[in-house]
């Protein structure tokens, strides 16, 4: 499994063809304690960049693009109970969707761990 | 001028300390061919006596709904507003507040909203209602654009016996919209809209009492509305109807949409006013307007602040559910100390006295030649076709001092089967003088 | 992810007193604490109803609605009252919200009974005096404007931009030009503006500001194409700055075949002073409750009349007023009228009433000066803090408003947030903060002209002096504040994620009456 990021602070642990989407722990200090998560329908089809989800700080909506196209296959329901999860753990429980990867290609644009820490530095 | 501070000598010392020549320096960014370019045909500066009396000149213009017999209704009501009331409001605190968004410095603002949004919850028996919005119809708009994205589906069922007014500013919101079907008006209060109802259909609208008076059967249209994904939106434009009549949530209504303005507010020639709006709790996120939460502060004492504000406009810009901004504050205040003052007692009396008094006004309205009462049911509003065309009656009866009602012809032009339709109230206000007054005129008009 | 933020998350502080409720800081129950269903501060008959025309829809379950007596209720709002900040007990400097004096002229002829009790829909000849009130207000507001036409009713000014958006989509759709789809709004707007032109079908195109804060009339000409319907464009604009290319922008708009919105919530500062309408505005909202002084209401209610050009005046919603041989009309039905009404009845009256005392008593000579010593004011707050404080925009003398930035504050570990809210505590109400959204931790303050020298002294002594204590490294009077307030800061996240939206019974303490 490999973890690539987006310079919008989404991240993408793929795990063969499919994929599991979230913000990072940088995004999640900026935006402050998260209040709500509005989840994708499971089955949405999504090119790279659209928008898949909006997460509510109290005072900031802030949508989820896409790092890549797909279809979601997965929604992190706990998130509906307990979005702090995405504080507490953003990179682990706190994951927002997981995704069919259609085109395993437009990872190759994505960043890397060190690329995506020097953009955060 | 008695509103500015500065005396001269301090503008210039203030000049001096900002380093400009004169004021007109400050305005340097302006384009110098728009700069007191222009002479003002305005008059100059006026004492308050002199203001006052132009103003009352103005005021004693017109015939106020005190002065005589008075049963103008149609989606405005007058009723009794307690002296404690208008006292509140205008104290300084509430009066010259801005919006809370200071919440430690807010608290009665923001406690008062809290009690407010209980008291609507109460009143129509849902879940939650918002802080207020502009009026009914308004709020009426906003509960559809709502419903749309609530169901993700398109097409509205306005019911004929909703208030025009509402329907055209419906209509201008959803402006040549072919998924918004406008039904004929229903004077005789038939059923119209369940026929329309299908799989394509995102909400109905119906108004109790509508536009007419009638009572309308919310129960049914509401399963047959959840039947089809449909959502019921209910319009209210007499709250004091809830007093009597059974609240729209234990009918399965989904929005409710209500003119506050029967409590706490004057007639004001039709504003300002306020809208409630109060829907299911999981809709909540798809509700306009703003709301007030519950939480504690830093030392764990209970507070108030607005919350779920993502959804508003200064956050979502685009993607707002709504570009509200300032709603009806003061007139939500005004109303909740009002419905402070009444409570589930007070507000139980209120709304029998007036359904009382529409009874004593229909009875005596049905015995004048030349008049049938078209309403079985009702609140305290009904509709008589009379013998003449209502709009010269009507104007024939203000000559006499006598306000009687609106003709449907006003708010319905051209419309068939209206021209002889007058809608006429009676509250708490309404004595037995006034309608024997009505009765006797309105006698000799149509003889 | 994109991040849309206008504040910041209010954190909660760490010194707690544990103190709370005073004679003087009350501490005040809810309503459905204190009151039952029983209590009643009216007095009405009760009446018997022995055959009710209710058809079977009578009224079965419970209201449950708490009720006060007189005395009790008067207890109640009074000291709810006094959690209250107001303009009438200390300076309200909220940037873009115009917090001046409320003449109480105004609320007394507001209640005179030929204006306060008097139904839209009684017969146009008994309320001529009404309709003369509104003809008045519409001339004072064209001819400050020097525009063709006003549309009195919306009730807000974000209400007002809604119609004069859709008088401007009605208006392209006449021409044959419904293709037009996009609106130019610059960055630095107020949200209402992309949330109007969204809310009608249009796509919102942003325009860059330059770095002087002001809008780049090369960036709008290069953002205009056959596609674009309106620009809206605050002028003065959310940075407290006048545009000074405005009429270079408005002509080209205008060549390119589109229209010139102009948000007036700025109208403030130019009053009296300069006409809108001689820039090349097609319209304009005017929020009667900021710049004529009709009470803000704790957030409404307001009045938001649009003025509109002649390529604009046909497409004016109902109702207006029109003179006829038998004395003054109320037109409410127009046929074929392209945008019908945009509220029910003649919008907001109450306001009408005292935003034309607040003008005939300070007349055109009184507004002018006004507006002067609004811009004076903010200027010479300004100039007394700018040692201090950082000025994102220095080239340009400022309007009504004096506007900072927050890297003043930069590795003191206080926010703006914090800054604000200890101004609570030396008994002023905080600025506008993080807004406009184009400027780092913005600090936004708009004096008015209400405000005396005095005043203004100590506002900027109490400035000055917090900001030299932030940089000296005295945080926790910030973190912490307010500790003189009603309450300290509260926990908006909680709010938020477990959202309590009205008083429930607490379980297990049914009443015996119930």
């Amino acid at each position: 499994m490999t973890t690539k990021f987006t310079p919008d602070h989404e991240y993408i642990v793929v795990d063969g063809a499919n994929g599991t989407v979230g913000i990072s722990n940088y995004a999640q200090e900026q935006l402050g304690d998260i209040v709500f998560v509005e989840l994708p329908a499971v089955g949405k089809v999504l090119k790279k960049g659209d928008e898949a989800a909006v997460v509510e700080s109290v005072k900031a909506a802030s949508e989820i693009y896409a790092p890549v196209s797909g279809t979601v296959t997965e929604v992190n329901e706990a998130l509906n109970g307990e979005p702090g999860l995405i504080n507490s753990d953003p990179e682990a429980g706190g994951w927002i969707f997981k995704i069919a990867i259609t085109d395993a290609g437009e990872l190759d644009g994505l960043l890397d761990d060190a690329g995506y820490a020097d953009l955060t530095k | 001028m008695r509103y500015l501070p500065h005396s001269q000598h301090e503008r210039d010392e203030m000049l001096g300390v900002i380093g400009a020549s004169d004021i007109d320096a400050l305005f340097s960014a302006v384009p110098k061919s728009a700069l007191k370019s222009f002479t003002l045909d305005l008059p100059a500066h006026s004492p308050e006596f002199l203001v006052e009396a132009h103003l009352r000149a103005l005021a004693n213009k017109n015939h106020a709904a005190g002065d005589g017999p008075f049963f103008v209704g149609a989606g405005a009501y007058r009723h009794h507003v307690p002296a404690t009331v208008d006292h509140l409001i205008q104290r300084s605190e509430w009066l010259t507040a801005y919006t809370p968004y200071q919440p430690e410095i807010s608290q009665g603002t923001l406690q008062m909203l809290f009690e407010f949004q209980t008291q609507v919850a109460k009143i129509t028996g849902m879940d939650v209602a918002n802080a207020s919005l502009y009026d009914g119809s308004t709020g009426t708009a906003e509960a559809v654009l709502m419903a749309r994205r609530l169901t993700r589906k398109n097409k509205v069922v306005l019911s004929g016996g909703l208030h025009p007014h509402y329907r055209d500013v419906v209509k201008a919101y959803l402006k040549d919209d072919p998924d918004l079907v406008c039904l004929s008006p229903s004077p005789e209060g038939q059923g119209d809209v369940l026929e329309h109802i299908d799989g394509n259909t995102a909400a109905i609208v119906i108004q109790t009492p509508d536009f007419y008076g009638h009572l309308r059967d919310l129960k049914n249209a509401a399963e047959a509305a959840h039947a089809q994904g449909a959502l019921l939106i209910v319009v209210i434009t007499e709250v004091v109807s809830l007093g009597v009549l059974e609240a729209p949530g234990a009918l399965g209504a989904d929005i409710v949409v209500c003119e506050g303005q029967s409590i706490g507010n004057a007639l004001n020639f039709g504003g300002p006013y306020l809208g409630l709006m109060a829907t299911r709790k999981e809709f909540i996120r798809q509700m306009p307007g703003r709301l007030c939460g519950e939480t504690v502060d830093a030392d764990g004492n209970r507070g108030f602040v607005l919350t779920l504000s993502t959804r508003e406009q200064h956050i979502r810009r685009e993607k707002a559910t709504s570009n509200i901004c300032t709603n009806s504050g003061l007139c939500a205040l005004a109303f909740s100390i009002h419905m402070s003052l009444l409570g589930e007692a007070g507000f139980v009396r209120l709304a029998r006295l007036n359904h009382a008094n529409a009874i004593l006004l229909a009875d005596a309205l049905a015995a004048v030649p030349g008049v049938e009462v078209l309403n079985k049911t009702f609140f305290n509003e009904m509709t008589i076709r009379v013998t003449q065309p209502a709009a010269s009656v009507v104007e024939r009866l203000a000559q006499r001092g006598i306000l009687a009602g609106v003709p449907a012809s006003r708010l319905l032009p051209g419309e068939e089967g209206v021209e002889n339709l007058i809608i006429l109230a009676a509250t708490e206000l309404t004595t037995d003088a006034d309608i024997a007054a009505l009765a006797a005129a309105l006698t000799e008009e149509l003889a | 992810m994109s991040m849309n933020t206008q504040g910041r998350p209010t954190g909660i502080g760490t010194v707690g007193t544990g103190a709370s409720g005073s004679a003087l800081i009350p501490d005040e129950p809810l309503l459905f604490e204190i009151g039952d269903t029983e209590h009643s501060g009216v007095d009405l008959p009760e009446v018997e109803l022995s055959s009710d025309r209710l058809g079977g829809f009578g009224r079965k379950t419970k209201l449950d609605l708490a009720g006060l007596t007189e005395p009790e209720a008067m207890r109640h709002y009074v000291r709810l009252s006094r959690m209250n900040h107001s303009i009438d007990s200390g300076m309200y400097p909220l940037g873009s919200c115009t917090m001046k004096h409320n003449p109480r002229l105004n609320e007394k002829m507001a209640r005179l009974p030929g204006f306060s009790d008097i139904h839209p829909l009684q017969p146009v000849s008994t309320v001529q005096g009404a309709l003369e009130l509104m003809n008045e207000l519409s001339y004072w507001l064209m001819t400050l404007t020097n525009t063709a036409a006003v549309a009195l009713s919306p009730k807000a000014g974000a209400h007002g931009e809604l119609l004069g958006m859709m008088a401007i989509k009605a208006a392209q759709e006449a021409k044959g030009e419904a293709h037009r789809t996009i609106v130019l709004v610059p960055e630095s707007a107020h949200g209402t503006n992309p949330a109007t032109a969204a809310f009608i079908g249009y796509s919102v195109k942003p325009v860059p500001a330059k770095a002087d804060g002001t809008v780049d009339v090369e960036a709008v000409k290069a953002a205009l194409s056959p596609e674009v319907a309106a620009i809206m464009l605050t002028n003065p604009n959310t940075c407290g700055l006048f545009e000074p290319q405005v009429i270079e922008i408005a002509k080209a708009v205008h060549d390119a075949g589109a229209f010139f919105y102009c948000d007036g919530a700025n109208f403030n500062a130019i009053m009296g002073v300069v006409r809108p309408g001689d820039l090349g505005i097609d319209a304009m909202h005017i929020n009667l409750h900021k710049t004529f002084s009709t009470p803000h209401g704790g957030g409404g209610p307001g009045a938001g009349p649009v003025v509109l050009s002649a390529a604009l005046a046909p497409f004016a919603p109902v109702p207006f007023v029109r003179k006829a041989e038998s004395g003054l009309e109320l037109v409410e039905h127009v046929e074929e009228q392209a945008l019908g009404r945009v509220t029910a009845f003649h919008g907001q009256m109450g306001m009408y009433v005292r935003a034309l005392t607040y003008m005939l008593s300070h007349g055109a000579d009184g507004l002018a000066q006004a507006a002067q010593d609004a811009v004076l004011n903010a200027n010479y707050v300004k100039a007394r803090l700018e040692h201090l404080f950082s000025v994102p925009f220095p080239d340009y003398p400022t309007m009504h408003e004096a506007l900072f930035d927050d890297s003043f504050l930069k590795d003191t570990g206080v926010t703006t947030l914090d800054f604000a809210k200890a101004l609570i505590d030396e008994g002023f109400h905080p600025m506008t903060m993080y807004f406009p959204l184009v400027v780092h931790g913005a600090m936004l303050i708009e004096p008015t002209e209400s405000e005396s020298k005095q005043t203004l002294d100590r506002f900027c002594d109490v400035m000055a002096e917090l900001a030299t204590d932030a940089k000296e490294g005295n945080s926790e009077r910030f973190t912490a504040a307010p500790m003189k307030a009603p309450r300290r800061r509260l926990d908006e996240t909680r709010a938020a994620r477990q959202p309590i939206l009205k008083w429930e019974k607490p379980a297990g303490t049914l009443k015996a009456a119930e």
